[in-house]
């Protein structure tokens, strides 16, 4: 039983509370940071960041995709697949080109190779799309089905084997491949420039379109929004697709930093990404989420885990303190909604009703 | 009359506060076993608060709870339970995707050694429960797949099957039609027989008259007046309840109409069954024009205007909106040439619970604050701010969760979404259930403004007082024809019930009864 005289003066500090609490995210990055800064040798030199930022990149890619898809109340299971198939293509691509059949054989540049990719990728997030809203499956049954597909067609591409030097040819136009994964410009990876668009982009489409509005309320309820006009049908395609754009991205990053493309890249990444999203604050029901919440959650997890390996923690420790991380990251998560719903409810109360 | 029916559970100087609000100021209530005990406010007065601590659900800061003269404590829903208290809930505690007969024996399931579920047994007594609340709803079908009125009456069987002494009604009526009521009330009538006690909540004056033996009235969390029903009447219910003489229904603003805004021919939608629910309806409305759409529960009322707005693919039928034909079902495009819904169910058909009261409001209307593709964060807020001073609606902040509103002002934000999207015809399923009196005139004010501004409005509702003061022609549905079509002078309550009863028996709920027709 709660007594009288605390309520006046829980209002305050249940304020300072829910600031701090929403910016929890951060400050655990911040913690994290701190922590393997004194802890772990070499962990503030330039060439740790750039490996870093690089594997953390891979991972944001995914999660902002796979944000976008959480907010509208589904899941994307299938983001780790379509990295693997689209690595093969772009391999397959880069070694192979494509054979008419007639003696004649398609030849592709950097940019023509990169489009396909990307148009896979989008393929698969529209295949999603259509089994979800048109078929009516499931996202988890739907993209689990994907899953599965895009991985055996990965294998199939190559018989299992990797597709090694992917250098590409001047001849071609298609020497240029390597760049996306090893260059840099201004002295930051081209990767982490690419990952700084789609996520301007990213934030720009939840904050200050339409579609981003339609996006959050599809997944806080389908049906009122449906009753408001709002074309649920064309939000879901949206999301799924966008993530198979992310995912296509990374494929190519992946191929062209290792200079091979192997089919089984990418396997549970969709894991990492959903970890990633949630530690961002997104809610697994739906209707709730930030792309910069999931940008710092890939953040922290990237940090953590290459923080871990720099000290030496076994990879089996590593797993373990990650899904710590994420449980704490939850229960919080749940604690700032109640202290939230409290401040409003208490705001909405001093106006009379 | 107080040896007639003894107090059988009274709250002593209860006082319950939560964070920031004082719910229930040192109310001292007494619940007379055997009568009716009529609890009436307005919404967010302490109604629901003072029977969710007799059920249990909360506990008071202060104060105590007696049972014949024994200090009793209730921490959970089954501590009151076993105390014999049950309570039907305003918000409806069903399982969708479980059968009529699992929900009603939830947790009390009819077992063989314990473990085993008696199906049969189970379905047997709903059957009776059905039969005594004379609807003949399957013990078997899903409880999703009913009606919002049926999903009532099992509520009320399974309280019933709990056979509680004290049994708390929180606005049992709400989505209920008149026969339905005029059931409840007989089973109501039984139950005081048997001893039982009832506690009864409800915005419908004319029903807490015609069933209360005591009533209380709370204002502000504090109890302003009780007293035995004798000699009460709704001036002296509504004085104590809001402190000033009765608002009553917004008077007739005198405008003449103008063009048809609203053909509707030939609509059909046909039901899982092989029936139709909606079964060849065709009417018109005229700009300036409020018409009313009287019926029982069931009647293809809420479908009628659900196939209009474009919601149901497989309708058949031809919508115009003013002279324009409207394509294929689409809501979108249909909002887009001037249509408008206001659905029943606010909670899952009106809002996005989970989203902000400005961004619920500017959903449909994102287009008028959009160039390209690109959105004016402060155009948008300036316009939530002018709806929120236009229709007065009572919120802290425009940020805030649309949750935190009490039903009033949250029916106030999804009229005013609707009306963002400047509509030519308003469709308003039930526009008053579950508000309470004040907010009702303020929405009933709202209809006349904007029929007077030359807005044609379409509205359902299951209140005959209702239907007759607002409509200037009224249209009553049963099995989903039309069944009768009245002007305004010529409409009388009796009227409008015998048309509303077409093709009905006692026996069979309209859900059924369209079936048949297949």
């Amino acid at each position: 039983m709660t007594d009288i005289t605390s309520n006046g003066a829980a209002a305050a500090p249940s304020n300072a509370l829910l600031t701090l609490m929403k910016a929890r995210t951060f400050i655990a990055l911040i913690l994290v940071f701190v922590f393997f800064a004194i802890f772990a040798p070499n962990f503030l030199s330039t060439a740790n960041f750039v490996i870093m930022s690089k594997h953390v990149a891979l991972n944001a890619f995914l999660a902002i995709g796979m944000t976008f898809v959480i907010i509208s109340g589904g899941i994307d299971l299938s983001v780790g697949s379509i990295v693997g198939l689209c690595g093969m293509v772009a391999g397959y691509l880069l070694l192979n080109g494509i054979d008419l059949g007639i003696g004649w054989t398609v030849q592709f540049n950097t940019l023509e190779i990169c489009l396909i990719v990307v148009l896979v990728g989008i393929a698969i997030g529209a295949l999603n799309g259509f089994l979800i809203t048109k078929l009516n499956v499931a996202p988890f049954i739907a993209t689990l089905g994907t899953l599965y597909i895009a991985r055996g067609a990965a294998m199939l591409s190559s018989g299992g084997e990797t597709f090694p030097n992917l250098t590409g040819s001047a001849e071609y136009g298609s020497a240029s491949y390597r760049f996306i994964g090893s260059g840099a410009f201004l002295g930051i990876p081209v990767s982490i420039w690419m990952l700084i668009v789609v996520g301007l982009l990213a934030a720009y489409i939840a904050k200050r379109t339409p579609l981003g509005r339609f996006i959050y309320a599809v997944g806080g309820n389908e049906r009122a929004a449906g009753l408001s006009g709002v074309k649920v049908t064309y939000v879901k395609y949206f999301v799924y697709m966008f993530s198979g754009l992310c995912a296509a991205l990374v494929g190519i990053i992946i191929s062209s930093q290792l200079v091979a493309a192997h089919p089984a890249t990418g396997d549970t990444f969709e894991l990492n990404a959903i970890a990633a999203a949630v530690l961002g604050g997104t809610s697994m029901s739906g209707g709730r989420g930030k792309i910069g919440g999931t940008i710092i959650g890939a953040f922290v997890i990237g940090v953590l885990s290459d923080g871990l390996v720099m000290m030496g923690v076994s990879a089996f420790w590593q797993t373990v303190i990650k899904g710590v991380v994420i449980i704490a990251a939850v229960v919080i998560d749940q604690a700032q909604q109640r202290v939230q719903a409290r401040v409003a409810l208490q705001a909405q109360a001093a106006v009379g009703k | 009359m107080t040896d007639q029916h003894p107090v059988g559970l009274k709250i002593i100087g209860g006082t319950k506060v939560y964070p920031g609000t004082v719910a229930l100021k040192a109310a001292d209530f007494e619940l007379r076993m055997g009568a009716v005990n009529v609890l009436v406010g307005e919404n967010g007065a302490g109604k629901s608060t003072m029977m969710k601590v007799i059920a249990g659900v909360e506990q008071l800061t202060q104060g105590r709870i007696e049972m014949d003269g024994e200090e009793v404590r209730f921490t959970s829903t089954d501590d009151a339970e076993r105390h014999g208290i049950g309570m039907i809930f305003q918000e409806l505690n069903l399982f969708p995707n479980l059968t009529v007969a699992e929900n009603i024996f939830m947790a009390h399931e009819k077992t063989r050694f314990g473990f085993d579920i008696d199906a049969e047994q189970q379905r047997a007594e709903t059957r009776k429960l059905m039969k005594r609340l004379e609807h003949s709803i399957d013990p078997d079908t899903l409880v999703g797949d009913l009606k919002v009125g049926q999903q009532q009456i099992v509520e009320i069987a399974k309280s019933l099957a709990r056979k509680a002494k004290i049994l708390i009604l929180d606005e049992p009526t709400s989505a209920l039609s008149a026969t339905e009521v005029e059931i409840l009330f007989k089973v109501i009538a039984e139950l005081k027989a048997e001893g039982v006690g009832l506690v009864y909540i409800s915005h419908r004056m004319d029903e807490l008259i015609r069933i209360g033996d005591y009533i209380t009235v709370l204002r502000d969390g504090a109890i302003t007046g009780a007293r035995s029903m004798d000699g009460v009447d709704v001036p002296w219910i509504v004085r104590s309840m809001i402190g000033e003489s009765s608002k009553d229904f917004a008077k007739e603003i005198e405008h003449p109409y103008g063009e048809e805004a609203l053909r509707v021919e030939g609509m059909r939608l046909p039901d899982s069954g092989g029936g139709f629910v909606v079964d060849g309806v065709s009417f018109s409305l005229r700009q300036g024009e409020i018409l009313g759409i009287y019926g029982l529960m069931g009647a293809g009322r809420t479908e009628l205007l659900e196939t209009i707005i474009g919601r149901h693919h497989l309708a058949d039928g031809d919508v115009w909106v003013v002279g324009k034909k409207m394509g294929r079902p689409r809501v979108s495009d249909r909002i887009a040439h001037g249509l408008a819904l206001i659905p029943e169910d606010r909670k899952h058909d009106g809002l996005v619970q989970i989203l902000s009261i400005r961004e619920n409001m500017t959903l449909s209307s994102l287009g008028a604050v959009t160039s390209g593709f690109h959105m004016n964060l402060k155009a948008e807020r300036s316009r939530v701010a002018e709806f929120v001073k236009r229709m007065m609606i009572k919120i802290a902040s425009p940020e805030n969760p649309v949750s935190s509103l009490s039903g009033g002002n949250q029916q106030k934000v999804v009229i005013s979404k609707a009306l963002m999207t400047e509509p030519k015809v308003l469709l308003m399923d039930e526009p008053s259930r579950g508000i309470d009196i004040g907010a009702k005139a303020e929405v009933f004010r709202v209809m006349r403004q904007l029929a007077a501004k030359g807005l044609g409005i379409v509205f359902v509702t299951s209140d005959l007082e209702e239907v007759l003061s607002l409509s200037d022609r009224i249209i009553v549905m049963s099995n989903g024809r039309i069944t009768g079509s009245f002007n305004r002078d010529e409409a009388t309550d009796t009227k409008l019930v015998q048309a509303s009863a077409a093709g009905h028996n006692p026996d069979s709920p309209p859900a059924q009864l369209h079936r048949k027709t297949a």
